[in-house]
């Protein structure tokens, strides 16, 4: 599939530039950035954030939508939007891993693929060393 | 410890203010002063969503809020207090006249206002309002994070703060 071939498929919002910059990564590892518009909350007033959201997804036909921070501004647009829409999906707490996951499952309805795809990015948490330094 | 933050924000509960503040403050419960809010359980469930487990969160009407502010400060824990406008705030302060501080941490673009700094816009009445509060005594101030530097409200004004 080239890049021009893929739909977009979800919203990605968040504080600052985590939302574009995340998916700048999820396109250089994927080449399927374009599975994702971008919305950043900053010196957005909450009505402003919602109101934009509703644009966005409207204009995409999303129902699956991707938040930084469950007590972010974009979080709460999204769970007003998730009143008037229930089918709307809503995964907060986002990292990469989940992102990937997602654009690769296009065999299943978006709402679907964003259940997965929060699966495997809680999964992808790992810390490792922290041994004390030896002498 | 008592109430730390006395804000202004029209986003209510947000990172800022529970990531941003609450970390540094370490506060412990937030008092959200909105008469919309404070009727609606359905707002108060989805703000309550946006806040880690052992930070509580409590919702009241103006009046309410008035009628229990000094609980509040007599709080052993550290909180902070949200309004979602210059005018709830300013009735909080006529019916207590116990608050002494006013952070302005986000009064965004409407028709209307005129943009004073990045993060806050004011329109004619809400000026006049901010400074009747300082002429009163309180200090008004504007700083969206704790990292950034406090902006006297002559700063906010005048336009100082955007150089």
């Amino acid at each position: 599939m080239s890049e021009a071939d893929v739909a977009v498929r979800a919203l990605v919002a968040g504080h600052g530039d985590f939302a574009a910059g995340i998916v700048s990564a999820v396109h250089q590892i994927t080449g399927r950035g374009e599975a994702f518009v971008v919305l950043s909350n900053r010196d957005m007033s909450a009505s402003d954030v919602e109101r934009t959201m509703r644009e966005q997804v409207d204009a995409g036909a999303i129902d699956v939508i991707f938040t930084d921070l469950p007590a972010g501004s974009c979080t709460m647009a999204a769970r007003r939007l998730q009143r008037e829409r229930p089918a709307v999906v809503l995964v907060t707490g986002t990292n990469l891993a989940t992102l990937l996951d997602f654009v690769f499952h296009t065999d299943v309805p978006a709402t679907e693929a964003a259940r997965h795809a929060a699966d495997k990015g809680r999964s992808a948490l790992v810390v490792t060393g922290g041994a004390p330094s030896g002498h | 410890m008592a109430i730390e933050l006395f804000r202004i924000d029209d986003r209510l509960i947000h990172g800022q203010v529970v990531v941003g503040w609450g970390q540094p403050l370490d506060l412990a419960f937030i008092v959200l002063v909105d008469d919309e809010v404070a009727n609606s359980e359905w707002e108060q469930e989805l703000y309550r969503m946006g806040v880690p487990p052992e930070m509580d969160v409590h919702f009241h009407t103006v009046d309410d809020a008035a009628a229990k502010l000094a609980v509040y400060q007599r709080d052993e824990r550290r909180g902070a207090l949200l309004t979602g406008d210059i005018g709830t705030m300013t009735r909080l302060i006529e019916l207590t006249g116990s608050i002494t501080r006013v952070n302005l941490g986000g009064i965004h673009h409407r028709i209307g206002r005129t943009q004073r700094l990045r993060y806050v816009f004011l329109a004619p009445d809400e000026e006049q309002a901010l400074r009747a509060l300082a002429s009163r005594g309180v200090d008004v101030s504007a700083q969206d994070v704790p990292a950034a530097r406090p902006l006297a409200l002559n700063e906010v004004l005048s336009g100082e703060g955007n150089r």
